[in-house]
């Protein structure tokens, strides 16, 4: 059997990958799409944890379910402010979202 | 309704009246003085009904009207307010609210109401050349109002605090009324103008007003009450003051008090040495001049000084020696009755000869008062009242005349100048029949006029008591019908000197009314007081009974007032002789000179020659005004300007005031640096620190997301980088 650090070695990458795209990108997009990545790789961690660590509970499976709908919900209203964003100012470069700075 | 309840209401109709104007009526020249005159005749009938039913009262004097209330407690004891109607009250109520009321009517002409108002005229400018109305005629009435007010409280009072609060709401309402053509210029700047006057008045009066008010403050003292009848019919305390020394050695406490309350006497009668007011209060529109000359507030004097007259004579009994009091006014009102008249007889203004004649005529009673002659004084007050008045409101229709006469001529003269008058007995035949009654009278004409009678029993008196003054007296009354004559040929004999007089026209009715009524008083008034021994007459009007009195009754009802009924004096013919020569003498002397060859005009008087520098000392008033000008006005100028003000003020006052200023700015500065160091600085530095502290910190603040999460990242592999070393066992 694959033993967990694998998963785990597997997670992180999946995290660095999401982050360097939250952290690097312009586009705000692809910020969003960096946050899903990330959001992904500690799902893999919770549900491997489970199935190593306790495998007879249900809660490793449960907090998995939980994050996928609370990442579509960030997902849907992050894109719509995208598209409010886009409308008005016809970028969606991160930088440029300056209206509130000093 | 009970008499002492009418008593009471007598003072309040007129106050009524002034407020009533002052505040309502002011805009209706017509209703002021119909509010005025009809208010004051409901004070009149009241008056009348309470001497009437005083005068059915039998042994009035022991059984008088009183009632009083507390009014102000002061510690220990309580100051009243009362009225009280005694046999001398009684009189004065039949006097005063009647010539009140006849000179309210008076004014009316006097102010020519009806006519139109004048265009040029300016308020208080008193315009003698127009005969438009007065502008502050409503105004007129609520003073007068307000005068006869005063009057009457001190009349009714039955403590000397309420007659002194009459006394000075009089004093106030002469110097308004002396100045009440306060815009009035003159272009001869020694000729005093009505504001003078009025400040003069005041400030006379108010020396007599403050020594008054000392003795009254002092009788308090003593006695702990002001009430007349607690004091003036109580032999104890009489005796009591009487005996127990006082401050001043060698006066017992009456001495003191009556010296004190005979000062105030002395400025509100207009007695030597502060007479120096009364001549210039002719200033005044004459109905004043009536109502402070005759009526009311110059002989208040004369009748607080009655009234006051068992304590200023406490201690004496007829025929003793004379108390302190008693000596002061007897020599004072002597010496006062002789040298006004002196001064009246080189008078050119038709009013300033009257305004002596009653300095003289205030002496009289003041010197009758000081030989114990109470009823004769009392007499004589009332008597001269009703003459007086006459003769001054005869005086105003006079002037009033010469005014109409200088509306057409336009001539530019002095109305009021007696050489510019003449031949206006054909012109003004009232006013010349009442003022020759009136001018009898006031010389004592004998056995007719009201003068004659009063005068008679103050010269019987004076030559059984003290033979000085009667000499005295006897010689004023000599110069007293020598000015009168000199004044009636002047006015009204001869032919006319100037234009003016040439044009001038009798007054309305509403001036001769109240000259004829007062006329008959000038006459009849006189008959009440017949003395009982004269032969025949006396006899005669004795046997006339009035209810319970004897036709004559004045001396019998008024001399109940005191504790002791005064003895009436046995006849004595010397005296009775010696006043119908004086008076007859005096007119007849006065005939000779100016009535026998009238003047003519631009003639000078016949006296100035053979009298000389005498007759320029007498025109002058024996220098009065300038000695009193020169002895208190300059001085305490200069004392104001020099002592006080350089000084004191500039010096002193100022000087410390200017070193405490300079001290507490040079502490004040000190503590102003120790603040800035202290208390200022640090907290700004410490906000500065703050500011640049921020402003440093703010440039990491990008905005950026990014940004904060790359720092996020940085710290969080940091911690984890040493959380790795310390489970590790590298870093303990």
């Amino acid at each position: 059997m694959v033993p967990l650090n694998w998963y785990l070695i597997l997670a992180a990458a999946l995290f660095c990958i999401g982050l360097f795209g939250v952290l690097a990108r312009r586009n705000a997009v692809a910020i969003l799409m960096g946050i899903e990545l990330m959001m992904n790789a500690v799902i893999i961690n919770l549900v491997a944890f489970w199935r190593y660590l306790q495998p007879t509970q249900i809660t490793g499976q449960v907090f998995a379910v939980i994050v996928f709908a609370v990442a579509a919900a960030e997902v849907s209203v992050g894109l719509a402010l995208i598209i409010s964003i886009y409308r008005r100012r016809n970028s969606v470069v991160a930088e440029e979202m300056n209206l509130m700075k000093w | 309704m009970q008499i002492q309840t009418l008593v009471w209401l007598i003072p309040f109709p007129p106050l009524l009246a002034f407020f009533l104007i002052w505040l309502f009526a002011n805009r209706s020249k017509a209703l002021s003085h119909t509010l005025a005159i009809v208010l004051m005749a409901v004070s009149w009938l009241i008056s009348l009904y309470v001497f009437l039913s005083a005068f059915a009262t039998e042994h009035f004097g022991k059984d008088v009207f009183a009632s009083s209330v507390p009014w102000l407690p002061t510690g220990g004891s309580t100051l009243n307010m009362g009225v009280l109607v005694d046999p001398l009250t009684a009189a004065m109520l039949f006097f005063v609210p009647l010539t009140c009321l006849l000179i309210f009517i008076y004014s009316v002409g006097y102010h020519n109401f009806g006519q139109r108002l004048d265009a040029h005229d300016v308020q208080g400018a008193g315009s003698p050349a127009h005969n438009g109305v007065e502008p502050m005629y409503s105004r007129f009435f609520a003073f007068l109002s307000l005068f006869a007010f005063g009057m009457l409280l001190l009349v009714v009072a039955d403590n000397l605090l309420m007659l002194f609060v009459g006394w000075e709401v009089m004093g106030l309402c002469s110097y308004l009324l002396i100045g009440f053509w306060h815009g009035r210029n003159y272009d001869d700047p020694k000729k005093i103008t009505p504001r003078q006057a009025a400040v003069k008045a005041f400030m006379t009066t108010r020396v007599g007003d403050v020594l008054m008010m000392l003795g009254i403050v002092y009788l308090y003292f003593q006695t702990g009450t002001l009430s007349f009848r607690e004091i003036l019919y109580n032999e104890e305390v009489l005796h009591h003051l009487a005996t127990t020394p006082s401050y001043v050695v060698g006066l017992s406490v009456a001495g003191l008090v009556g010296l004190l309350l005979f000062a105030g006497a002395v400025g509100k009668s207009a007695q030597f040495p502060l007479h120096v007011w009364l001549p210039d209060a002719m200033e005044g529109p004459t109905p004043v001049s009536a109502m402070i000359h005759a009526a009311t507030m110059v002989s208040a004097g004369v009748y607080a000084m009655a009234r006051m007259f068992p304590l200023l004579s406490a201690g004496w009994h007829e025929g003793g020696p004379l108390t302190p009091p008693m000596m002061a006014m007897g020599i004072i009102g002597s010496f006062t009755a002789l040298f006004a008249s002196t001064i009246a007889v080189s008078q050119r203004d038709v009013k300033k000869v009257l305004a002596y004649s009653t300095i003289s005529q205030l002496g009289y009673m003041i010197a009758a008062l000081g030989i114990g002659a109470y009823v004769a004084a009392a007499f004589h007050l009332i008597t001269h009242a009703f003459f007086k008045a006459l003769l001054f409101l005869g005086s105003g229709s006079v002037i009033h005349g010469v005014e109409h006469g200088m509306h057409h001529s336009h001539e530019h003269i002095d109305p009021q100048d007696m050489f510019n008058m003449g031949g206006l007995r054909k012109k003004m035949p009232v006013t010349f029949w009442t003022f020759l009654i009136g001018g009898f009278a006031l010389s004592g004409f004998p056995f007719i006029t009201a003068g004659f009678w009063s005068k008679d029993e103050i010269l019987a008196d004076a030559f059984a008591n003290g033979p000085l003054v009667f000499w005295v007296l006897a010689l004023s009354a000599l110069l007293t019908g020598f000015y009168t004559m000199r004044q009636i040929s002047l006015t009204f004999l001869g032919e006319p000197r100037t234009e003016s007089a040439e044009h001038a026209s009798e007054s309305p009715w509403t001036i001769t009314t109240p000259l004829v009524i007062l006329s008959f008083f000038a006459i009849v008034a006189g008959w009440v007081g017949i003395p009982a021994a004269f032969p025949g007459l006396g006899q005669f009007v004795s046997s006339i009974r009035l209810g319970v009195l004897p036709f004559n009754f004045f001396h019998e009802f008024v001399g109940g007032t005191l504790l002791e009924q005064p003895e009436a004096l046995p006849f004595d013919p010397f005296p009775l002789a010696a006043s119908i020569v004086v008076g007859l003498g005096g007119l007849t002397l006065g005939w000779l000179v100016y009535g026998w060859k009238p003047l003519k005009s631009g003639q000078a008087d016949p006296l100035a020659k053979p009298l000389g520098p005498i007759y320029t000392l007498l025109e002058n008033k024996y220098y009065f005004d300038e000695l009193y000008d020169f002895l208190f006005v300059r001085s305490t100028r200069w004392f104001s300007e020099v002592v006080v003000y350089q000084v004191m003020d500039k010096l002193i006052i100022d000087g410390v005031l200017h070193t405490v200023a300079r001290v507490a700015y040079a502490a004040g500065n000190f503590f102003k640096g120790a603040e800035k160091y202290t208390i200022n600085d640090p907290p700004d530095y410490l906000a500065k620190f703050t500011q640049w502290i921020g402003g440093s910190f703010r440039v990491i603040q990008t905005g950026r997301v990014q940004n904060y999460l790359l720092i996020v990242m940085l710290v969080a592999i940091a911690f984890g980088g040493v959380y790795y070393l310390m489970l590790s066992g590298w870093v303990k």
